[in-house]
């Protein structure tokens, strides 16, 4: 596990192994998305929307 | 000269969008089952109709998008591709919306909570005296419990019309109305994939809606004759694939309330001890194409 910073705060995973799609939660609780792997970029989560479901 | 292994090219896609615990199950099991197949990330695609080569080389895609619109999109772009989708586009259309599936459902004589419609205020008032009170209102398109009332009497349903006027929009003008079924505090999801009902559970609450996404929480269901028969023809209803059936039990017998085309399993493999997932990869496998 690293220590790694995004634009939205510091969130601790395994660069390696980290996925698209993945949500990951900062220290401060921000809830980012890895939007990019090569190189890794994360935004902001976004919030459940009406057509979201199973 | 010394034979070349290469790996061969994947013949299933999975495309989803937020990666949830059931996705990464999936890879894990296709992993396990050792099925070749790629990640489709639904944010990265963007489609050229002119140029298919990219798309067409899938057998089978399975589409696990947590948006229902952006999930049915793509099922209709692959299938236009020549893949087999699960589910396909169809299936979706008609789980993601409610009056869909209650057509689809009486269609095929399968029972369900008396259920209405209507999309205006008087209208609406007069379907709700007809039930009898308690009355369940939902949104015909939404999931996971979202924005479901129980409304004990006219004063409860006059409200939230009004509000439902407030928020605008087309879809909050399609008033679906439904019998308030008294359950045991649990209802039933069943799991099918294909032409089999796989597993089932129990989701039990002290609240009304027992989803599990609202707290709800999950224990194993055994399969039994009226389950397994009114899930399979739920499920041929909306036209087959791997779908999740929500029931409750009531002085009727069983009555389908839902069916699920993106279906969350995540509580329910330890809890069932079958392995959801793996079934899923299996049926995928069983639709590519010999060569």
């Amino acid at each position: 596990m690293e220590s790694i910073d995004t634009p939205f705060g510091i969130v601790e995973a395994d660069p390696a192994a980290l996925e698209l799609g993945e949500i990951l939660v900062t220290e401060d609780g921000v809830e980012v998305e890895v939007v990019g792997l090569d190189p890794l970029r994360f935004e902001e989560a976004p919030q459940e929307d009406e057509d979201w479901g199973e | 000269m010394p034979a070349t292994l290469t790996k061969p090219e994947p013949r299933i896609a999975v495309v989803y969008d937020r990666l949830r615990p059931e996705e990464r199950m999936l890879f894990e099991s296709f992993e396990q089952e050792g099925v070749a197949f790629d990640q489709l990330y639904a944010p990265h695609i963007a489609v050229d109709f002119s140029d298919a080569v990219p798309w067409s080389k899938y057998d089978v895609v399975i589409e696990r998008c947590v948006s229902q619109t952006r999930g049915l999109e793509l099922s209709r772009i692959f299938e236009a591709f020549g893949s087999t989708v699960i589910n396909r586009p169809s299936v979706i259309e008609v789980c993601g919306d409610k009056l869909a599936t209650n057509a689809a459902l009486a269609k095929y004589n399968v029972p369900t909570p008396r259920t209405g419609v209507a999309f205006e205020t008087d209208a609406v008032l007069k379907l709700c005296e007809d039930f009898g009170y308690p009355i369940v209102m939902k949104p015909v398109v939404g999931s996971w419990g979202r924005m479901v009332s129980k409304l004990s009497d006219r004063d409860a349903v006059e409200a939230v019309l009004e509000h439902k006027e407030v928020l605008g929009g087309p879809q909050h003008k399609v008033f679906y109305i439904q019998e308030f079924v008294k359950k045991p505090g649990r209802d039933i999801r069943a799991f099918v994939v294909g032409d089999e009902v796989i597993a089932a559970i129990y989701r039990t609450s002290e609240h009304w809606i027992t989803n599990t996404a609202r707290g709800g929480t999950a224990s194993n269901c055994p399969l039994y004759n009226e389950l397994v028969e009114i899930a399979l023809n739920a499920a041929k209803a909306v036209g087959g694939g791997v779908v999740a059936i929500d029931l409750v039990e009531s002085e009727r017998g069983l009555l389908v309330v839902e069916v699920n085309h993106t279906m969350e399993f995540r509580n329910s493999v330890t809890t069932t001890g079958v392995d959801i997932p793996a079934r899923v990869v299996r049926y995928a496998a069983s639709l590519v194409v010999p060569r």
